[in-house]
């Protein structure tokens, strides 16, 4: 569950960063949006977290009280930025990923993160559309853009390897019927991907034996400053309200 | 030469059954990206159930000029309005 | 209707109203139709002059709205809750949208985005100067909602019933969306104020510092007002910089009280006699210096513009590229 949202919650952190610097009034409007979604995603998701647990902890508990072992994210979220083309990719290859996992989600045996998915995905196919309809654009578009976006999925591609490689948590869920096979979902997400990569004339990079291990807390340099950052001010104000 | 995006007229209907309305425009390099732009931007509080773009430029519009001889000759139709016809009373529902 | 090449006539048209015989007498005819509180639609005959002020007061408004984005951008990353962030993410977004409406209603003007964007980038254009402001702390993003949307507020609803139709519909929605950016803003210092002393003093320092920033974006007074007078008989403008600010300090003084903050003006006292507020001196000095470019954040808004500009032309290019090769692919 933590790693559903943090996902979503940092990669929402990063979007939030072009708000007001993107390359056309358009964009920054549907950036914020997705971004939007996001949030709330990972908000849904953290309090039904804390429901579960049943320690009192709330979704600011999760976001703003945790330190960067924590944190469960994959690590392709928190990577910086980088160009619009980096941005465009990793989102794409992250809300594609949400996709997947929503539409077997749905299914869990508990009911809550069942409606959140049911609830995710909507918003999730808009993302994929949008996002997709951007790398075809930039893909298929000037030397300049090829050079970029073709830039951004060799340095990007080695860490979904991440998104699908099944931990003790993840056999675990499965077998509880709660999380999803990630098997099939490494087939839904890479027949897609595939689809859009070939009309945005990108080729795939090789596979690369680099594994990185955000979701089990072990991080990229940069997530720690966007934790920083991030957390500075509720902390400074312990027991404050907003 | 400017290489500004091409500028799209949005057209948004509210609900079902009703009309499609203008409400704005935006600015986007092909149709399919005018309709997501017209739809992050000007349905971001569930404003609309279906949305048009048409590209500006293809739009013909009356001439402001011609308003007299467009406009004017309608005024004195009244025969086209219901209120011209006189009923008795006792006739409803017509 | 929204658009720009509508206002073009084709070069076989017949001469329209586009072109009046006589100049003098179509003036004549459209400062009454001002006068009468008609609405003025894109392709209608208008002097150039109000065109000119129009485009000039439009565009300001809407680069207001986009340089608008970063002072508040500037917490996006650290607003303490997520509930918080969520908010500010889609006001920022929302002021997003204001700009592009304005935008658009003034390239029914027949003038583009680029070419205002260029004028904006080259600070040929003006903003409101109350943007020149930094957020150094959370607190700035409440104030701004409750003392800057307020005062934008009060200066737009007039708008809504301003004499050029495309101004006045985009002015309608835009306050339709804003209206509650000022509700959010006080809350948002609501609870503040009934936190932590630290978060008490947080909201006050911002206050202090917002107050006269704020009473300076109604602009100079009255009677050194430029534009005004035109600007009135046109219907643009609707009720003068004095009196929009007077109703704005009569307004506020109430809401501080309930808040529990102090405003910094030791001149501000009720005055039974005038039914208003008075109020001191506002340092014009400091205005004019901040709309000059020498206030403490110009040249770093102006910068962050130009650079997203910049570093997005190669995906606006490759944009129209793909739409171009889309083209000829359908074509062959």
């Amino acid at each position: 569950m933590l790693r559903l949202a943090d996902g979503a919650l940092i990669l929402a952190q990063r979007l939030g960063e072009w708000c007001g610097h993107g390359p056309a009034l358009e964009e920054d409007i549907a950036f914020a949006n997705i971004g939007l979604d996001l949030l709330g995603q990972a908000r849904l998701l953290y309090t039904h977290a804390g429901a579960l647990e049943g320690r009192g902890r709330t979704e600011d508990s999760f976001a703003y009280w945790r330190d960067e072992a924590e944190f469960f994210n994959p690590t392709i979220v928190e990577l910086p930025n980088g160009d619009f083309a980096q941005s465009v990719l990793r989102a794409y290859l992250f809300v594609l990923y949400q996709q997947s996992l929503w539409a077997r989600l749905i299914a869990s045996t508990d009911a809550e993160l069942a409606a959140i998915a049911g609830k995710s995905a909507k918003e999730t196919r808009y993302h994929v559309r949008h996002l997709g309809n951007w790398v075809v654009r930039l893909g298929d578009g000037t030397a300049e853009s090829h050079t970029r976006l073709q830039r951004a999925l060799d340095y990007l591609m080695p860490y979904t390897a991440e998104l699908f490689a099944p931990d003790a948590v993840d056999d675990a869920l499965l077998a509880a019927r709660i999380g999803p096979a990630l098997g099939d979902a490494a087939t839904a997400w890479r027949e897609p991907l595939a689809a859009t990569l070939a009309k945005a004339t990108l080729v795939l990079p090789a596979a690369s034996p680099f594994l990185s291990m955000g979701k089990r807390g072990q991080h990229s340099e940069a997530m720690g400053y966007l934790l920083t950052e991030m957390q500075s001010l509720a902390r400074a104000h312990p027991g404050a309200t907003w | 030469m400017s290489n500004e995006w091409p500028l799209w007229e949005v057209f948004i209907r509210a609900k079902a059954g009703l009309d499609h309305k203008h409400c704005g425009s935006v600015h986007a390099p092909d149709a399919t990206m005018a309709l997501q732009a017209a739809r992050d931007v000007y349905t971001r509080r569930q404003e609309g159930v279906s949305i048009w773009v048409v590209r500006a430029d293809q739009i013909v519009a009356s001439d402001p000029g011609d308003k007299h001889e467009f406009f004017d000759p309608m005024q004195d139709k009244i025969y086209r309005h219901p209120t011209f016809y006189q009923l008795p009373e006792e006739v409803n529902h017509i | 209707m929204y658009t720009q090449a509508m206002d073009v006539p084709n070069a076989d048209d017949a001469p329209s109203v586009a072109a009046p015989a006589n100049e003098a007498e179509a003036a004549a005819h459209f400062d009454a139709r001002c006068a009468a509180g008609e609405y003025v639609e894109a392709k209608d005959w208008m002097p150039d002059n109000y065109r000119k002020t129009l485009i000039r007061q439009i565009s300001q408004h809407a680069h207001s709205e986009i340089v608008g984005m970063l002072p508040e951008g500037n917490w996006i990353s650290r607003a303490p809750s997520l509930k918080r962030k969520t908010i500010l993410l889609a006001k920022v977004q929302d002021e997003g949208g204001h700009g592009l409406y304005l935008y658009a209603a003034a390239e029914t003007l027949g003038v583009s985005r680029d070419e205002l964007l260029t004028a904006l980038h080259t600070g040929r254009a003006k903003y409101s100067s109350i943007f020149n402001y930094p957020t150094p702390t959370w607190a700035d993003i409440g104030v701004i909602g409750w003392l800057v949307d307020g005062a934008a507020i009060m200066n737009q609803v007039p708008l809504c019933r301003c004499s050029y139709g495309p101004y006045a519909r985009a002015m309608v929605r835009i306050c339709r969306e804003e209206s509650f950016h000022q509700r959010q803003g006080f809350d948002s210092l609501q609870t503040m104020m009934q936190g932590t002393d630290a978060q008490r003093a947080m909201v006050q320092d911002a206050v202090n510092r917002w107050w006269w920033p704020v009473l300076m974006m109604f602009g100079p007074h009255d009677k050194d007002s430029q534009h005004s007078e035109t600007s009135t008989k046109w219907g643009i403008k609707r009720i003068s910089n004095d009196e929009l600010r007077q109703k704005f300090v009569d307004a506020t003084v109430e809401q501080a009280k309930v808040l529990g903050v102090g405003l910094p003006d030791p001149a501000l006292t009720w005055n039974a006699e005038r039914g208003h507020h008075d109020f001191g001196a506002i340092d014009w000095t400091e205005f004019w210096n901040v709309v000059n470019g020498h206030g403490p954040c110009n040249r770093e808004r102006l910068a962050a513009k130009v650079k997203a500009h910049d570093d997005g032309a190669w995906v606006r290019e490759a944009a129209l590229a793909f739409s171009a090769k889309q083209a000829a692919r359908a074509a062959a």
